[in-house]
């Protein structure tokens, strides 16, 4: 049916007037009564919630699912966690602007691990959204829902937002595109802040001309956004040629460690040879910090996470617990037993971590050589592609791991985004694609990196992959 | 690098956050070995590395100062778990 559609496609159904956005809507609307109660990819889906537009653009009708870190005015956001209970934002993100602009309708909000902190979502405060490819295994993280609703069709694309690979491992996780733009790419005005350094908002799509035509509509320069770049934007379709002959690809030997495992290695490979066919030169490169770049994200991304959720302190929003045992708390008291009971665990580890690392004494050991590391990983990037184009890796060591698997251990968790977090850390570009399946029928995903700003080879080598094989359009059985 | 029950409650102090005792046990030793394991950082060479705090070589942002719209001081105040005309509303804070 139509809910099984790229943005693209219904847009010429829509131009020869084959069907109507009441279709697409209706369509939709039958597959999330079907099949939500199995995923649960959205907080809460409600027919009166959905936020119909009739702008006419280049996404007009085109329904899209957010993540519930994305302010949508007058809609509840609540990162997934208790302490924005109730949470209704004042106004709009500008992607969210920008998407109403271009004629998108909202179609709700996606579950997420709370304030983006996971792998899983696992560590939402509502409840773990499932993967649509195995019911018992996790959807990834931190934008699980976004990348489950889409796998799912229950929605035509959807927006999360990337801090260390929180689109692109759950779109490998579940057999979709995800990007991660530039940082300042895309405007952050209006995203919840976890990792101020290492935010971007970015789309998850069927195909990657969704995802390119998508990026048209929400990157630019934002006044609202003081690190967002003043640089125009391409059309970024017109890098969907199919050729890339002459592009030159680099494989980094630090991402073939131990711990990959073997069907991942195998389908990684498989799509370096389907690329080489195609007529990219392949060169095997160096990237000599790889090793230090999960240190050196769980230092800064918790410091400054730790400072961004210093805000909420049960004065201006959210949840507040103001008395105890019928006896009124003082300011202090307030705020202690406020975070105490909003954040969840993982919420306080990062906070605790993030404190410590930035406190007296432990700054420079810690803090400072981190960022310092942080220099030379980004300049291990800026070197490769003095020799290279792009860069394609596998987006994540493992298929998605069961529920529960991971989540008694931090720093495993913590492993699995090993591949992701250094394009955050270097403010690069990159592009998750599917590139195959376990033999236990879970889906594999394939990154694509290119330098600051270059999107457009990234599109395009990924494009001239998905053009070659038939990994997109295999859809989960969820009967 | 060992992580005791008391600097935790220090550092929950510092982030002013109510932990219970099994949650104090929990991250002295969960931190202990995050810790641990980012302490791999000190293998590095950092000698004459500057930090990087933003990516992007750019600079301050500047713009005239003029008067626009900024959000509306009842829709600011909506979210708010107590507030009294045009203020947000807290206990008593100099005894």
């Amino acid at each position: 049916m139509f809910n099984t559609l790229t943005a693209h496609e219904l847009t010429e159904k829509l131009k020869s007037a084959e069907i109507s956005k009441g279709d697409i809507l209706t369509s939709l609307k039958k597959q999330i009564k079907k099949n939500e109660d199995k995923v649960k990819a959205f907080v809460d889906f409600k027919e009166s919630g959905i936020i119909d537009n009739n702008n006419s653009g280049c996404l007009s009708s085109i329904p899209v699912v957010v993540k519930d870190n994305i302010c949508v005015k007058g809609s509840l956001t609540t990162c997934a966690s208790r302490i924005l209970d109730g949470f209704k934002s004042p106004y709009d993100a500008t992607v969210i602007k920008k998407l109403k602009a271009s004629g998108a309708i909202i179609l709700g909000r996606a579950n997420m691990d709370e304030f983006a902190f996971g792998s899983s979502c696992e560590n939402s405060a509502y409840f773990v959204t499932r993967n649509p490819w195995d019911l018992t295994r996790v959807p990834g993280g931190s934008s699980g829902g976004s990348a489950a609703a889409v796998a799912s069709d229950e929605t035509i694309f959807a927006l999360g937002s990337d801090t260390g690979g929180s689109i692109r491992q759950p779109a490998s996780f579940c057999s979709v595109v995800g990007l991660k733009p530039t940082y300042g790419r895309v405007s952050r005005y209006g995203l919840v802040a976890f990792a101020s350094s290492l935010d971007q908002i970015g789309p998850l799509t069927k195909d990657v001309t969704d995802s390119a035509i998508l990026l048209n509509v929400i990157a630019g320069y934002d006044e609202m956004d003081s690190t967002s770049l003043y640089v125009d934007v391409p059309d970024y379709t017109k890098s969907l040629t199919g050729d890339i002959k002459g592009i030159t690809i680099g494989i980094p030997k630090e991402y073939f460690i131990e711990g990959i495992s073997q069907d991942v290695k195998k389908a990684t490979n498989e799509a370096i040879e389907v690329l080489r066919k195609k007529g990219a030169k392949i060169k095997e490169i160096s990237l000599p910090h790889t090793e230090y770049a999960v240190s050196v994200y769980y230092i800064i991304a918790t410091a400054e996470a730790s400072s961004n959720l210093a805000r909420f302190d049960g004065v201006k929003y959210g949840l507040r617990i103001s008395q105890e045992d019928n006896k009124k708390l003082s300011l202090k008291e307030t705020y202690f037993k406020t975070r105490g009971a909003g954040f969840g665990s993982e919420a306080k580890r990062r906070i605790i971590l993030g404190t410590y690392v930035l406190s007296h004494g432990y700054y420079d050991a810690y803090y400072l050589r981190a960022q310092k590391v942080r220099t030379l990983i980004k300049k291990d990037f800026l070197d490769a592609f003095k020799e290279v184009d792009c860069i394609v890796t596998p987006t994540s060591p493992t298929a998605a791991f069961k529920i529960g698997e991971k989540i008694k251990d931090p720093l495993s968790m913590y492993l699995s985004d090993i591949f992701t977090i250094s394009a955050n850390l270097a403010g690069i570009p990159a592009i998750s694609v599917p590139c195959g399946f376990t033999k236990d029928k879970l889906p594999i995903g394939l990154q694509f990196l290119s330098n600051i700003l270059d999107e457009e080879t990234l599109f395009r080598t990924a494009f001239s992959y998905e053009q070659s094989t038939d990994w997109h359009n295999i859809k989960p059985n969820l009967e | 690098m060992s992580i005791s029950n008391q600097t935790v409650e220090y550092l929950a102090k510092l982030a002013r956050i109510t932990l219970k005792g099994e949650e104090v046990s929990a991250l002295a030793k969960e931190l202990e070995d995050i810790v641990s394991f980012i302490d791999k950082l000190n293998n590095v060479n950092i000698d004459n590395i500057e930090p990087t705090s933003h990516v992007h070589n750019i600079k301050n942002v500047f713009r005239e100062d003029e008067i626009k719209s900024s959000l509306d001081r009842d829709l600011s105040l909506e979210n708010s778990p107590d507030s009294k005309q045009e203020f947000f509303k807290v206990f008593k804070v100099i005894e």
